[in-house]
């Protein structure tokens, strides 16, 4: 029987960074298979059910008319050889062997401990976009918004939309920060253009910089947000609190594969390479730096795996978008002050119960893990790990296999 | 979208549209808390993105399935408590 899931060029990840790397590199002369976790393509970004977004439609179209294979569904749980990943789709355990692998895994959101963040009714920002999306209703609903980046506006505008009663936004980012890069978006005539759209939307919302959440306070759930800009508290209430401080990239697959990083980021040269031979990686494993920086990072990416020369034209558009990515980054960095919200009896590990306290005599993720348990449990230390990198400036632990919770019956029946 | 899919959430039936997250459908009939956790706590959903592992349900018999990354279906048989 033939092997249908082998190809030259394997993207993992369906979103802007790999739906543009899976187009070019196809468009390049490429056999190509897009895999993605989710059941259609978009990612996070262009999540939908029935209909896609404008902009993900055109790409979503090019991959289609390139040639590329997708598959849905399908989850990377290990590397069990070079040039081979283990795949679980529809309940198997397959392999899909690779000359060139583009990793475009995207980004989550990075959650920073609070007194009550484990609250029911307290959700990350992009999270309440995706319940949005998932047909989550929101009408007539308290919604407070927190933490930072311009998705804070982009999530109120859309809760708004749908009927929730946003009773305010709290950025972290000073008000002059946030005027500077106010005028880095006039060189970004589409980012301003989204700009002024949810201001008008989001007519008659509170909006504070400068300003965190202290705590979320209530009973069996969130029931207010108490929140501060250093000088006064107050409260808003709400039953639904949705915070988060950017995001994270996920680096699970390619810290398994051996892929150095660099900060956050993973370490790529001028045509996406990693430092793994015939790895290549796109979208915000480049550094956060949303859509516009995914697509031109990923078709980068995708020629390059296809063995063609990457046109100038491309490269530049990349290094605008990553110029972008500069200005995002400084006008978004964390306060010092949101290092020292969680008080001892605060969890920090949600999946395995670990309050701050219990990691006080620890100085590495490794030592919390073996000590108390914390990232050992469901999510792998996906959330208290980019926490406790920002809290404690500890390096995140080394991954392992399988990089997903997976049925010992994928793991047995591989083919 | 006429057509409406039922499901059963803790042995309650339930509506929701076809395309629906099981998480989604919980939501709307107004749960906000979905699990306990080791120590007893009652979580709800944190990322809405299957990384946190908050919104764990039991789908038909089978345990720790991510309520976000499940869609609804007819029949869908959903439980919260265990």
């Amino acid at each position: 029987m033939a092997e249908p899931f082998d190809a030259a060029v394997v993207v993992v990840g369906a979103g802007p960074a790999g739906l543009a790397a899976a187009a070019h590199a196809a468009e390049g002369g490429a056999s190509v298979l897009l895999l993605d976790r989710a059941p259609r393509p978009g990612g996070q970004i262009w999540r939908h059910r029935a209909t896609p977004p404008r902009a993900a439609r055109a790409w979503i179209d090019r991959v289609e008319r390139s040639g590329a294979t997708p598959l849905f569904g399908a989850t990377v749980i290990d590397v069990p050889a070079p040039g081979c990943l283990l795949v679980e789709h529809e309940g198997l355990g397959r392999r899909v062997r690779y000359e060139r692998l583009v990793i475009a895994t995207g980004a989550r959101e990075r959650f920073l401990p609070f007194p009550g963040w484990t609250q029911p009714g307290v959700v990350g920002v992009g999270a309440a976009q995706a319940l949005l999306r998932q047909g989550a209703r929101f009408a007539g609903r308290r919604v407070v918004v927190a933490g930072t980046g311009p998705l804070l506006l982009t999530v109120a505008a859309a809760l708004a939309e749908n009927g929730a009663r946003v009773v305010g936004i709290a950025e972290q980012a000073p008000l002059g920060r946030l005027v500077g890069f106010g005028r880095t978006l006039t060189r970004h005539p589409r980012k301003a253009a989204q700009g002024l759209g949810y201001g008008t939307r989001l007519l008659g919302i509170p909006y504070r910089t400068g300003s965190w959440i202290r705590s979320a306070d209530g009973r069996g759930g969130v029931e207010r947000a108490r929140l501060t800009n250093g000088r006064r508290e107050w409260t808003w209430d709400c039953e639904i609190l949705a915070c988060a401080y950017g995001l994270v990239p996920n680096l699970e697959l390619p810290r398994l594969l051996g892929c150095e990083t660099a900060g956050e980021a993973l370490a790529l040269d001028e045509v996406q390479r990693t430092s793994v031979p015939g790895v290549f990686a796109a979208g915000e494993l480049d550094g956060i730096g949303g859509d516009a920086l995914a697509l031109a990072t990923g078709g980068v990416a995708g020629t390059g795996a296809a063995g063609r020369s990457v046109p100038a034209a491309l490269l530049q558009a990349r290094d605008r978008e990553r110029a972008f990515a500069v200005a995002y980054k400084r006008t978004f960095a964390l306060r010092d002050e949101l290092r020292h919200l969680a008080g001892p009896e605060t969890v920090v590990c949600r999946c395995e119960d670990v309050p701050l306290g219990r990691l006080e005599s620890c100085r590495s993720s490794r030592e919390a893990k073996l000590l108390t348990r914390a990232g050992m449990g469901a999510c792998q230390a996906r959330v208290c790990g980019p926490a406790l990198g920002f809290l404690r400036g500890w390096a995140a632990d080394s991954v392992r296999s399988p990089l997903e919770p997976t049925p010992l019956s994928v793991l047995e029946d591989q083919r | 979208m006429a057509e409406r899919v039922r499901l059963m959430i803790d042995g309650r039936v339930v509506e929701a549209e076809p395309g629906t997250s099981v998480l989604a459908a919980l939501w709307n009939a107004g749960q906000r808390t979905i699990r306990s956790s080791v120590t007893g706590e009652g979580r709800g959903a944190m990322c809405g993105m299957g990384t946190c592992h908050e919104c764990q349900v039991r789908v038909d018999g089978v345990p720790h399935r991510r309520s976000c990354l499940e869609t609804v279906r007819e029949g869908m048989e959903v439980r919260t408590d265990g």
